[in-house]
């Protein structure tokens, strides 16, 4: 081999596209994390409003009437938040490849030397990484916030916090929720994927043909067959996994209340999460091809 | 190696025929002007050299596939598309940080020095600028990054007079080094006629004319006639004639200046021109073609 001169005297800076991506998908949907930080603050001011009962409820906590007064403001919390973010995904997704072709700056972006790989992916991390992320550290921190509020009010009305602490089984809530947002974000993988995809191929109008195609085979094999796997799939994917998360031992039967009940492992046992991830794989596969001849619409 | 080489290029959108078969070779550190009526396949074979679109036949940039690489292409490319493709909600401290991020031969305090010289803030937002300032917005990125091939795709179309003069000025003074190349393609010929080194017109997907601009100065020139001469030099057969206040205005390819001298001034056309001396017949072919 013959000494060639180096092409460039200075070495090309290292980058970081995959971090740099997830970066521009928050500059333009800033929604990911505004939507579960107001629907928080809101909770939070209906409960500060609500505390001139706190200490009726701390009463009726210690007089053994009402077991779960105490903890429902902060159950809910999660709740409205989990919720918001799923709402924040489902519309994230159906926008994710079809905006960029919508304002041209899908051409903006095809210029730089970012493959449509760590595209797809990163938009694709949104709602399987950074929104249970974020969802689970707006719960914490409004979770935190009431607390210290309550315990404010407890000691006003003199009552000793620790009565109020004994009775929140609030580091059990977050532990739940610290697995079950990752596994929700898995198990509703597929569905996000199918989102991204059709967002990919879609020139309008992506709600409808998010919905149609699945729709569309479950009444055609009810019509031909008389039978309902289809749909029978599509309710499994769409409420199982609240159903594996927070009931006890999945059974749908009683909340949980206690680790064993929880049974963390058990999740990852679950046949139906690992199909689930493999079709994301493959929707998300298809939905980089797909970019790569998209043009602007 | 040469920065583009294309051949036998084709590409068919369903029975609408783009590219029929271009044969294309673009040379390190050439400034190239790609010209041709609309719909003539000049956006086609642009998105095809960076991977935009798949295509038939044989196309390697800078050594690479486009179609298949362009992730990896991308370091040593760049390209302006259109005026209008940066996203609106994009700030300009965003696009530095975003640019800076993601490409290994972007210089930021180069693009500053850039933007430092326009009305443009950092803080703004795209959408808060005109369209002038966003084609300078783009323009100082791309020129911040040490790419090998720029690709400019009517990058001034519907800017005004002054900002595209300074487009082009500013591209030339503070970009070009004889060692990159640039392809433009644009409907304003005789604006880019000057930094050209060569020029390519194409016609319903096939290449018309492809000559450097030392070609282009040797081999066509432009006669102006009275009427008293025109018989004479039609006779040595020109290319094209056009009347103009009574005097005929000759077009002549490869015809020695010694023998137009006697029959009027003599000068080398412009570019716009010899762009209709060129396609005008190819026009009228087609329609006879279709019509027969």
């Amino acid at each position: 081999m013959s000494a060639e001169p180096a092409e460039s005297p200075v070495a090309p800076r290292k980058v970081r596209p995959f971090y740099w991506s997830v970066r521009r998908e928050l500059w333009e949907n800033r929604s990911i994390y505004l939507a579960p930080a107001a629907i928080a603050a809101v909770v939070l001011f209906g409960f500060l409003v609500s505390t001139f009962r706190l200490a009726r409820s701390l009463r009726a906590a210690m007089a053994g009437v009402e077991r779960d007064g105490l903890m429902m403001p902060y159950a809910a919390t999660a709740f409205v938040v989990l919720a918001t973010s799923m709402i924040v995904a489902v519309f994230y997704s159906l926008g994710a490849l079809q905006g960029e072709r919508r304002d041209r700056s899908i051409l903006f972006w095809k210029s730089l030397p970012v493959s449509d790989a760590v595209t797809v992916l990163s938009k694709a991390s949104i709602p399987l990484l950074v929104l249970p992320v974020i969802a689970f550290a707006v719960i914490v921190g409004a979770n935190l916030i009431m607390l210290i509020w309550s315990t404010i009010v407890a000691l006003l009305n003199g009552f000793d916090p620790r009565e109020l602490w004994g009775r929140l089984p609030l580091a059990f809530m977050w532990l739940v929720l610290g697995i079950s947002l990752p596994f929700l974000a898995l198990w509703f993988a597929p569905v996000f994927a199918w989102l991204i995809l059709v967002s990919a191929w879609a020139r309008r109008m992506t709600i409808l043909w998010a919905l149609g195609p699945p729709v569309a085979v479950a009444i055609v094999e009810r019509m031909a067959f008389g039978t309902s796997y289809v749909s029978k799939l599509l309710e499994r994917r769409l409420s199982g996994g609240f159903t594996e998360a927070f009931s006890a031992k999945g059974q749908a039967k009683a909340p949980v209340d206690s680790i064993e009940a929880f049974d963390p492992t058990r999740l990852v046992f679950i046949a139906d999460l690992w199909v689930g991830l493999a079709l994301a794989a493959l929707f998300l596969f298809a939905a980089i091809r797909l970019r790569r001849s998209r043009d602007p619409i | 190696m040469a920065c583009i080489e294309a051949r036998g290029l084709r590409k068919a959108y369903g029975k609408t025929i783009a590219l029929d078969g271009v044969d294309l070779r673009v040379e390190a550190g050439r400034i190239l002007g790609l010209i041709g009526p609309n719909g003539a396949g000049k956006s086609t074979a642009l998105q095809a050299i960076l991977g935009l679109t798949a295509y038939q036949g044989d196309l390697r940039v800078l050594g690479r596939d486009p179609w298949n690489e362009r992730g990896q292409l991308m370091a040593d490319i760049c390209f302006i598309a259109d005026v209008a493709v940066l996203p609106r909600w994009l700030r300009v401290s965003q696009a530095l940080d975003y640019m800076a991020g993601v490409h290994p031969r972007f210089d930021r305090a180069k693009a500053e020095g850039f933007l430092a010289r326009t009305t443009i803030k950092s803080a703004s937002k795209v959408r808060e600028l005109s369209k002038g300032m966003v084609a300078q917005l783009h323009l100082a990125l791309v020129m911040a990054v040490d790419a090998k091939l720029l690709v400019l795709d009517e990058p001034t179309l519907g800017l005004d007079l002054l900002y595209r003069k300074s487009f082009y000025d500013s591209l030339l003074n503070d970009y070009f080094d004889h060692k990159r190349t640039i392809v433009v393609s644009t409907h304003q010929v005789e604006e880019i006629q000057h930094i050209l080194t060569d020029v390519v017109f194409l016609d319903r997907g096939r290449v018309a004319l492809d000559c450097s601009m030392e070609d282009f100065e040797a081999r066509y020139r432009e006669v102006l006639a009275g009427p008293e001469q025109l018989a004479a030099a039609r006779a040595l057969g020109p290319i094209h004639e056009r009347q103009l206040f009574g005097r005929g205005i000759l077009i002549f390819d490869g015809v020695a200046h010694d023998r137009l001298a006697p029959l009027g001034e003599v000068r080398t056309p412009s570019l716009a021109d010899l762009f209709v001396a060129v396609m005008e017949p190819r026009i009228a072919a087609g329609s006879q073609e279709r019509a027969a």
